[in-house]
């Protein structure tokens, strides 16, 4: 079946909440309301023709100008090599999504990832914790607007360039080398007799011997 | 610059002027030619160090073996991008090991941070948290240049002197950060 | 400086225990968690009640850097995500980039991706088999691995310079030709491969003691393969036909003539650990020809399609999928229009293994476990990434 064929089946079951094949440049893409995703995604997977049993990835993708956090899925279905790639929009204020766990099983890590690194909250999942940071980090890092906080549990995360620390050592060892060297010299200076004051000599040029 | 101008050992107290002595030097050939060290492969520097001990830059003629746990360890080659959430981890086991521990800083990552200095968890360089004694560069670093920076580990052994118990180029854990260090 | 721990119990609070349960961290650091992975494991004696992975200890954050680095800049980042297959990394970025841009590679560039990608394959499995060996309780098989592994770096240290983090393929393309002579070498090797995996599999794969470890140990069926979103090795090890290099074929692939090994359930049951061993040691089998039938077609010409310097394509987004040798890696580009990416997304397939070993867990001996962790074959920068 071709992406047009399994839109229009979509489009007749759900109308509006299923927007029809987007044509964008690249892969195109099918945009679910939020409120529908799991049905959507359940008739998806259960109905015969289609049958979408693989979930191969879900991420989201975060558009402060849209003021949206999209969602996007890509299934596919190994029986009759076809897939589809979904996006369902969430508020950027407070992202919030029913979860798939239950159509798919691949959902429940994948949808901790995005709970972790966007702050999207998937209402329904049964474990929904912070995967890849530590469970005390502060943010969400792939936010367009995540600050870093300077350092983890007192570990600065401030390094200098080696080069510079590397100079900055070589210009100490080189001042200390020259304060030992010149105290050096007064201490020989004071030790040896004073000598005689001498004549300045006169320049070589004779400024009557003009050349 | 030679690499002992890099520690700033005070005259009298460097490799070349340390007065021998032959129950120091039993001691420290018996300790350089057994050395235990800690399987502490965190990324594709863990790859370079299990070939590093494999059969052809074999680590095993030195007679330095892999242990897996730090209590049978005693210098523990840190391999690989030290994250925040490790860097707990690692000092736990850094101080699980028994004194006296070096520790090898092995590549980029590990050294400063390397290729992902950028990131947001990625803590720069393992000597913010553990003293360092020898830091190879590469990314990843080749077998010979492991196996050198484990001849460098070997030559601060034979520098420890029992009387102070005290090596070159040791930096006090407590004391801020810094890349020069005075023998004390 | 005092840093506090913590460590992640409040996992298991939730079920019931007795007296004699303990709760073990197995991890981050140890020998057989391929890589930085925490197990935080409920036992009572030597069997698990309950083990959940903790993964996280290898997050770099290479997504965000995707962000920050312009495209053809992100390639050594690629090599990271999985360092011992680093060649499919580098190709399905590759792909996904080639993609949004709409263009080609040229036909002796696919050859080339083929040839070396598939010999990294085959580094890769014997690092899997070696380890698994390793972990069950053999130790000489994994010297044997990493030997031959070592004329493999050699092979592709020749090509592109780098043992493990090749930075090899280039978006358009590959960055260098084939080295005079290096064909010869390469052949030389195979033939040496094809009678030294005869020797192991008499040494290992059919070993009394290797099958009555692994056999009918942590079984996953088909459904429950396709349902968690496995990949690779792990999906054909239960009995799915499933390959993109045949399925959704890309690059030279289609003109190479080659079998698909699936798991067959021979000593035990089929989705077992012993079937994910053999179904690799099959596919170095399969890799072996496929090299030769693509040096002995290699076409001339071009090693890299006219690209840009400053890359910035169209606004778009675009998916690149390769078979790496853990499973079908993809490669998910969002572009608005800059030189850098807007949005880089990698899925890699250990990421979902590691989502069913706590489903696996439940009953089994604690060395089943590392058994069970072996056989699916992760590597921590790919779940962690």
């Amino acid at each position: 079946m071709t992406q047009e064929e399994v839109c229009t089946q979509l489009k007749t079951q759900f109308g509006d909440a299923a927007s029809a094949l987007s044509e964008t440049k690249g892969d195109r893409f099918v945009v679910v309301k939020d409120e529908k995703i799991v049905d959507v995604c359940r008739f998806l997977k259960t109905t015969t023709g289609l049958e979408f049993d693989y979930c191969q990835d879900i991420t989201a993708v975060d558009w402060p100008a849209r003021k949206v956090i999209e969602v996007v899925y890509h299934v596919y279905s190994l029986v009759h090599r076809h897939g589809l790639v979904l996006k369902a929009e969430t508020d950027r204020e407070k992202p919030s999504i029913a979860t798939v766990e239950s159509v798919w099983k691949a959902a429940t890590w994948l949808e901790r990832e995005i709970y972790d690194l966007f702050g999207v909250n998937f209402e329904g999942h049964s474990d929904l914790r912070r995967i890849l940071l530590p469970d005390d980090w502060v943010g969400h890092p792939l936010r367009k607007d995540y600050q870093e906080a300077g350092g983890y549990h007192g570990i600065g995360n401030e390094r200098q360039d080696p080069l510079v620390q590397l100079s900055k050592v070589t210009d100490e060892r080189r001042k200390a080398v020259a304060a030992a060297v010149a105290a050096a010299a007064v201490a020989a200076a004071a030790a040896a007799p004073p000598e005689p004051a001498t004549v300045p000599v006169a320049p070589a040029t004779d400024p009557e011997r003009k050349s | 610059m030679t690499p002992q101008d890099l520690h700033q050992v005070e005259p009298g107290t460097g490799v070349l002027f340390t007065n021998t002595s032959m129950l120091d030097d039993a001691i420290n050939l018996a300790r350089k030619n057994s050395i235990h060290y800690l399987l502490f492969g965190l990324a594709c520097c863990g790859i370079e160090l299990m070939q590093t001990g494999g059969p052809r830059a074999d680590l095993d003629r030195f007679a330095a073996i892999f242990r897996a746990s730090p209590r049978q360890a005693d210098l523990m080659i840190v391999a690989g991008t030290l994250t925040y959430k490790m860097a707990v981890r690692t000092k736990l086991l850094y101080d699980q090991m028994a004194e006296p521990k070096y520790v090898l800083s092995m590549g980029s990552c590990a050294n400063c941070g390397g290729l992902f200095q950028t990131s947001y968890s990625v803590c720069k360089g393992v000597d913010k948290i553990i003293p360092v004694d020898v830091y190879v560069p590469g990314c990843p670093p080749r077998p010979e240049a492991l196996t050198e920076g484990l001849l460098r580990i070997q030559d601060i052994m034979m520098c420890e002197r029992w009387k102070t118990k005290m090596r070159p180029g040791r930096v006090d854990p407590n004391a801020p950060m810094m890349i020069s260090s005075k023998a004390k | 400086m005092a840093i506090d721990m913590q460590l992640d119990r409040h996992i298991l609070r939730r079920t019931e225990s007795s007296d004699e349960e303990i709760v073990v961290n197995f991890g981050p650091q140890h020998p057989s968690t391929h890589g930085v992975i925490n197990f935080v494991t409920q036992t009572n004696g030597e069997v698990i009640r309950r083990s959940v992975p903790d993964i996280g200890y290898l997050h770099r954050g290479l997504e965000k850097i995707g962000e920050q680095v312009p495209y053809p800049g992100y390639m050594p980042f690629t090599d990271r995500i999985d360092y011992l297959a680093a060649m499919f990394a580098n190709e399905g970025y590759a792909v996904a980039i080639e993609r949004l841009l709409g263009v080609e590679a040229p036909p002796r560039a696919k050859y080339i991706r083929a040839i070396a990608g598939e010999l990294c394959r085959i580094s890769n499995h014997f690092i899997s088999v070696g380890t698994m060996a390793q972990d069950i309780g053999a130790a000489t098989p994994l010297t044997h691995a990493l030997r031959e592994r070592e004329s493999i770096n050699d092979l592709l240290e020749e090509l592109c310079g780098a043992r493990l983090t090749f930075n090899y393929h280039r978006i358009g393309g590959v960055a260098f030709d084939l080295p005079e002579g290096w064909a010869v070498k390469v052949l030389r090797f195979l033939d040496h491969l094809d009678s030294y995996i005869q020797e192991w599999d008499r040494l290992i794969t059919f070993n009394k003691i290797f099958v009555k470890r692994l056999a009918n140990v942590g079984i996953i069926t088909r459904e429950k393969a396709i349902d968690y979103g496995l990949a690779g090795p792990n999906l054909r090890g239960s009995g799915v036909n499933w390959d993109i290099r045949r399925d959704m074929p890309y690059g030279a692939y289609p003109d190479f003539d080659f079998d698909i090994p699936v798991g067959t359930g021979r000593f035990g049951t089929v989705g077992d650990c012993w079937d994910r061993y053999f179904v690799r040691v099959r596919e170095m089998v399969e890799s072996s020809k496929i090299v030769r039938q693509a040096l002995a077609k290699l076409p001339e010409g071009d090693i890299q399609a006219k690209v840009a310097r400053k890359l910035k394509p169209d606004a778009g987004e675009a998916v690149g999928r390769v078979e790496s040798a853990r499973g079908e890696m993809l490669y998910y580009v969002v572009s608005d229009g800059s030189e850098k990416a807007y949005r880089l997304r990698v899925r890699t397939g250990s990421f979902m293994a590691m989502g069913i070993i706590e489903e696996l867990s439940h009953g089994i001996m604690v060395a089943d476990l590392i058994a069970i962790i072996a056989s699916l074959d992760v590597v921590a920068p790919e779940v962690d990434r």
